[in-house]
């Protein structure tokens, strides 16, 4: 709780500062209060609390994901220092509008009634279509915010749709009260309408197959900064609040919505890999690899007493490796009016550092060891193949070597190709996010049970 | 008020309701003029704050209606933005015409 009003104080004290002219120490110092939130939320872990008549509660879970959506918003807004440079004069604006965006996140994992839930997600989404639209100048931009919010609203129209059946079967928002009654036999036909209707609306959110169609338009279209907060931060948080309102409607008991969340994984994986192979914009390829990555991630909904710990170290080991990717494709895209392939010719020589941390990144993303991406399949296959699945995680090794295609694609055209021009200036900033991303990254490859034990 | 409700049954709430979703749902799918997407956003969001009501008396519960003013607040502050998005839509084209976004492709 106390989480929530520092970080929405937070962004209060953002706007303050446009208006005492402070847009210079805005970025410091909106890293330090995160960092002191971030320092307080750890200081709760242990601690299982309640507030405002269940409104909030707070647990383990949504300590553990609040504290990893805090260090992904603190990377994100390191980045904005050197991204927003030619518009200081909004730079107050994209920093209040992150610093939001992160409040509803905190409030989607740790809602306690089924208002705060869809507060939280409409508070995350409606910030998420003002930052896909920020380039008003760019019909590219205004386009990607035009279908993302189209997208958005009709996926939260869905899902209130859903809240209203579960409501109308329960008579409680209450989510304790909800999990009791789930338990008992005879339930109106409405309460699993419900839950079938919030689930589409929350794949929507995480553009699981068949509901991605909208994720590589906006991810091409938004700016470079906005497409890396979407594809990390919002994909963890719509995942992690998908796993927590599953788990607490005891949606697993079901078997043929187990079937569901077996085929819609499936497909997920399979399609985004094979989109990814053809396209040449990296934007839109490392959009499709989100897709696949969202079917791994749901992977985790067939065992939901057991995957808490797995769903964590798989969303930090991949949404750091996209904050190390994003950073460098930050720099490399910089001042320029597209993302294709062609700009990363031969990066490997004119910039051996950042070269190597893209395909550290890349190489984590596909799975490869000592990088956490790969211990993180390997946790959600065993789990999965206990789970009694195994021909789904047939499928997903197949995919796993499939996706190294792609990969190795961008890898090759940085290390074997000319470079085309020399690229000048060396912003430390970018360079200290990509480090430190990729050194936590090969952190919890290394140490496992660092994370994995904490939601044990 | 619980007396109307026997007389007329929840089920034909929730059938006026999904009808009336249905229409926003078929709106946002086939017309192509941005304000009467936004329009039937707003059916969409609408015809469930309906069946909040009704669900709200049926269970004799304030909590349904109190949601209800959460969803009409969020509502607005969405079609603010998406005003303000097409507004800058807008100003770049000179149209509003959703067809006419087709520059994202691949």
């Amino acid at each position: 709780m106390n989480t929530l009003i520092a970080i929405i104080g937070l962004g209060v004290l953002c706007l303050l500062f446009e208006i005492f002219n402070l847009r210079k120490a805005i970025v410091p110092i909106t890293i330090l209060g995160l960092l002191g939130v971030l320092g307080l939320t750890i200081s709760e872990f242990n601690s299982t609390e309640s507030y405002y008549n269940n409104m909030i509660v707070v647990s383990k879970f949504s300590s553990t994901f609040s504290s990893l959506f805090i260090v992904l918003t603190i990377f994100l807004v390191a980045l904005g220092h050197n991204f927003y440079e030619n518009h200081q004069s909004k730079i107050s604006d994209y920093i209040a509008i992150k610093i939001f965006l992160l409040a509803g996140a905190v409030a989607m994992v740790s809602f306690g009634n089924l208002a705060m839930f869809f507060l939280g997600i409409e508070v995350l989404s409606i910030a998420l279509y003002i930052l896909a639209a920020s380039d008003r100048m760019n019909l590219k931009s205004n386009e990607a915010g035009m279908k993302y919010f189209l997208m958005g609203s009709f996926a939260s129209g869905i899902i209130l749709f859903g809240i209203c059946l579960i409501y109308g079967a329960m008579g409680s928002f209450d989510v304790t009260e909800i999990s009791e009654l789930s338990q008992s036999a005879e339930l109106p036909v409405w309460f699993p309408i419900g839950i079938v209707l919030v689930t589409i609306g929350m794949l929507f959110k995480v553009a699981a197959v068949p509901f991605h169609f909208w994720a590589p338009d906006v991810y091409e279209g938004s700016p470079a900064l906005t497409t890396a907060l979407m594809s990390t931060l919002a994909k963890v948080v719509a995942m992690a609040s998908l796993y927590k309102l599953l788990s607490v409607m005891n949606a697993d008991v079901s078997e043929s919505f187990k079937m569901v969340v077996v085929i819609i994984a499936m497909a997920s994986m399979t399609v985004g890999n094979i989109m990814a192979l053809r396209q040449t914009n990296v934007k839109r390829m490392l959009a499709f690899s989100g897709v696949s990555h969202a079917g791994f991630m749901l992977m985790t909904l067939l065992s939901l007493s057991t995957s808490a710990g797995s769903l964590l170290y798989y969303a930090s080991a991949y949404s750091l490796s996209g904050i190390a990717a994003f950073s460098v494709i930050l720099y490399v895209c910089k001042n320029r009016d597209n993302e294709d392939i062609v700009n990363f010719h031969g990066l490997g020589k004119t910039n051996p550092l950042l070269a190597a941390i893209l395909t550290a990144a890349l190489l984590s993303m596909a799975g490869i060891p000592i990088f956490a991406g790969f211990f993180a399949k390997l946790v959600l296959f065993s789990q999965t193949i206990q789970a009694g699945y195994l021909a789904l995680v047939i499928v997903a090794v197949v995919n796993s070597i499939i996706s190294v295609g792609y990969y190795f694609k961008l890898i090759l055209a940085m290390y074997t190709k000319e470079p085309n021009e020399e690229r000048k200036g060396t912003p430390v900033i970018i360079y200290a996010v990509a480090v430190i991303a990729i050194v936590l990254n090969i952190a919890l490859g290394l140490f496992p049970s660092l994370v994995l034990d904490l939601l044990a | 008020m619980n007396n109307i409700l026997n007389h007329i049954g929840i089920e034909n709430y929730i059938f006026l309701s999904v009808i009336l979703f249905c229409i926003g749902v078929f709106g946002v799918l086939y017309r192509r003029n941005a304000i009467i997407v936004f329009m039937s956003i707003e059916i969409m969001l609408n015809a469930v704050n309906l069946l909040f009501v009704a669900f709200s008396t049926y269970h004799q519960d304030a909590q349904g209606q109190v949601f209800v003013f959460f969803s009409m607040a969020v509502a607005a502050a969405e079609v603010a933005v998406g005003l303000a998005i097409l507004v800058s839509i807008f100003r770049n084209l000179g149209s509003i015409t959703i067809d006419n976004l087709k520059n994202l492709k691949g």
